[in-house]
């Protein structure tokens, strides 16, 4: 009973990471883009250890899965608020559609939003 | 103290990913994680008696399920937005304000935000948070902490305050 959940989550999670990096491609700035993949990959990838999990239990490859499914939760999102960070202090613009940037106006003077055209 | 608890946490770990009580592992696991030790346990928590309360672990415990569930929502979300064929996006970077007051709440805060619908943290700053959304909602301070923070502050002031 516990193998047809486990591969199910496994290809989950592997929709999920397609999904993630059709979202990569189609949005249009880096931020949006890190989005997309920040969220995307980060559950898909979880989704795959989990699975794994379930597939060998209380084995030690098991148990090694769900470590790095722990350790990728706490350690991606703060990847992407470094790459964020960075990208906002490179001075990487916003893509024009956006509607506000109130960093920008406070600790850059000025909103960092692409012109049109 | 601190020391201590981080060594006994590192520790642990090290047994667990190794799962053998075999001489050697135990030997090379006392030297890595003592070096750990010494290199980051000041960076570790300042009051260690916080691990010790059974109800923060409990929380912490419900916590999880509630997090996933919300990660679920918000992959489904973003696939939404990256399939439609009109893309519906309307990013902006936002101010919100938090009521937390320890860091390592903050910390936690900032990435259930990160890894939830729409939204993402760009920086920490006192007790403000500048969050990048794909969709914004509100662009005042106030309603914009309500929509996005006040539903994980409930949790995480339980389990860290």
């Amino acid at each position: 009973m516990i193998s047809p959940i486990g591969w199910f989550i496994i290809w989950l999670g592997i929709l999920f990471d397609i999904l993630g990096t059709i979202g990569l491609v189609r949005f249009p700035d880096v931020y949006n883009r890190l989005q997309a993949s920040t969220k995307c990959v980060t559950l898909g990838t979880f989704g795959i250890m989990v699975g794994i999990f379930l597939l060998k239990g209380f084995s030690p490859m098991g148990i090694k899965a769900l470590i790095c499914g722990a350790f990728l939760l706490l350690t991606s999102p703060v990847a992407a608020h470094a790459l964020m960070k960075g990208s906002l202090h490179f001075g990487t613009k916003m893509w024009k559609g956006s509607v506000v940037d109130k960093y920008g106006e406070d600790k850059l003077g000025g909103e960092q939003i692409e012109k049109e055209g | 103290m601190r020391y201590v608890l981080y060594f006994i946490i590192g520790f642990c770990l090290w047994l667990l990913l190794t799962l053998s009580v075999n001489l050697d592992h135990l030997i090379v696991g006392v030297v890595v994680v003592l070096l750990g030790t010494v290199l980051f346990g000041g960076y570790f928590t300042d009051k260690p008696i916080k691990f010790l309360q059974i109800h923060r672990l409990f929380w912490f415990i419900v916590y999880i399920p509630v997090f996933i569930w919300y990660m679920f929502q918000a992959n489904i979300d973003v696939a939404y937005r990256a399939l439609h064929p009109e893309r519906p996006i309307k990013p902006g970077i936002v101010k919100i304000k938090t009521t937390l007051k320890t860091n390592i709440a903050k910390v936690f805060l900032a990435n259930s935000i990160t890894l939830t619908p729409g939204t993402m943290t760009c920086e920490i700053d006192g007790d403000y948070l500048y969050i990048h959304w794909i969709w914004v909602q509100s662009e005042l301070v106030d309603k914009a902490s309500e929509i996005i923070a006040s539903r994980f502050e409930k949790w995480l002031r339980r389990i860290f305050e």
